[in-house]
């Protein structure tokens, strides 16, 4: 029996049995932690849109631009209309359907006389625009008609309708990516304004 | 037959991953300046589909973005100009690649981290199994007498 002899070993005749190891319970728990980790990360992840890119804009100066008004209007929109007070941009198209969706929001908020709505008509036909402001009802102080969609690049559109709360200074403060709702006029884009528009009267 | 099919098959695969969305009317004559238009725009992200290029998707933007690429190089922008032209406007997320930097350190060396974690649980691992071997008591008597009454049942 002894071919079946264990290979040679330093044996100690004296050590005690294995002792239950507290180490083993701690190795088996790393998966469960890990996958907890990445559990908690994920439902945080999918709370998120995706579609929703912050702006790199936020603080600088509006770009440079100048652009004729749409069909029919008279006031265009340049960067040098959005000095001197604190204005809201909007970025709108007449085949864009979240853009009929906040359009009435839109009206109301230019009844109320808080702060001038400028538009900014991406990629429209001049016939289209003109209908839909026509038809819909025209919200906007100024408009400028982006035929090409160049100046909306400038500005880091991507997907209409978006809208910009510029300061005093002409900064970008805000950006609202997508439709308005009320909820986002009453909780985000207006508290906004108020607080630009106190923050030049305190000084 | 066969061959034939496979051949169609592979043509196919081909051309549509040399496509690209870029059409004809896009394209610039001098082809040097084209291919690095190609090139730039392979790497920058369409926003409105996010997980395409701009190369490859026929978003309006994408289109709108291309044509851009092609406008910026021609007026003699160099690669870097051009990347950093968008960049400027729509920020590091437009760059399918994302730039090594403070805020994508963990996304660059977060890998990095793990597989050295785990290198570490395997390496404890398997010194304690080491050390277990090395401490090993001897059978007892008792045990002794057990295990010759079951090896001569075998």
């Amino acid at each position: 029996m002894n071919t079946n002899a264990a290979p040679e070993l330093d044996i100690d005749d004296s050590a005690e049995l294995p002792k239950p190891r507290t180490g083993m319970i701690r190795i088996y728990a790393i998966p469960l932690i890990g996958f907890a980790v990445i559990a908690v990360a994920f439902a945080i992840g999918l709370t998120m849109d995706p579609r929703e890119i912050p702006s790199v804009l936020i603080g600088k100066k509006v770009p440079e631009f100048s652009l004729s008004a749409v069909q029919g209007r008279t006031l265009g929109l340049s960067d040098t209309d959005l000095r001197g007070e604190v204005s809201l941009v909007n970025v709108f198209a007449s085949w864009c359907t979240a853009c009929r969706q906040e359009h009435p929001l839109l009206m109301d908020l230019a009844k109320r006389n808080i702060v001038p709505i400028h538009g900014l008509n991406y990629k429209d036909k001049p016939d289209d625009a003109q209908e839909w402001l026509d038809g819909l009802g025209d919200p906007y102080t100024r408009t400028g008609a982006d035929i090409n969609g160049r100046v909306a690049i400038d500005w880091g559109v991507y997907g209409v309708p978006e809208t910009f709360v510029v300061d005093k200074e002409g900064r970008i403060a805000y950006k609202q990516i997508g439709a308005i709702t009320q909820k986002i006029l009453d909780e985000k884009i207006l508290p906004f304004v108020k607080r630009l528009q106190n923050e030049g009267d305190a000084k | 037959m066969k061959k034939a099919i496979i051949a169609a098959l592979s043509l196919l695969v081909l051309t549509t991953s040399l496509a690209g969305a870029v059409e004809p009317s896009e394209m610039l004559k001098d082809s040097v300046l084209e291919q690095r238009a190609r090139d730039i725009s392979k790497g920058l992200r369409c926003l409105v589909c996010q997980n395409q290029s701009i190369d490859e998707s026929n978003a309006g933007l994408a289109k709108d973005l291309r044509i851009l690429v092609r406008d910026r190089l021609s007026a003699g922008d160099s690669d870097q100009e051009v990347l950093d032209f968008v960049v400027a406007r729509y920020g590091d997320f437009v760059l399918l690649s994302p730039p090594f930097k403070l805020a994508t350190l963990a996304l660059w060396l977060g890998p990095l981290g793990i597989l050295g974690a785990a290198g570490l649980v395997y390496f404890n691992f398997f010194r304690r199994g080491f050390k277990e071997v090395k401490t090993a008591r001897a059978l007892s008597q008792e045990e002794e007498a057990r295990f010759e009454k079951i090896i001569d049942q075998v």
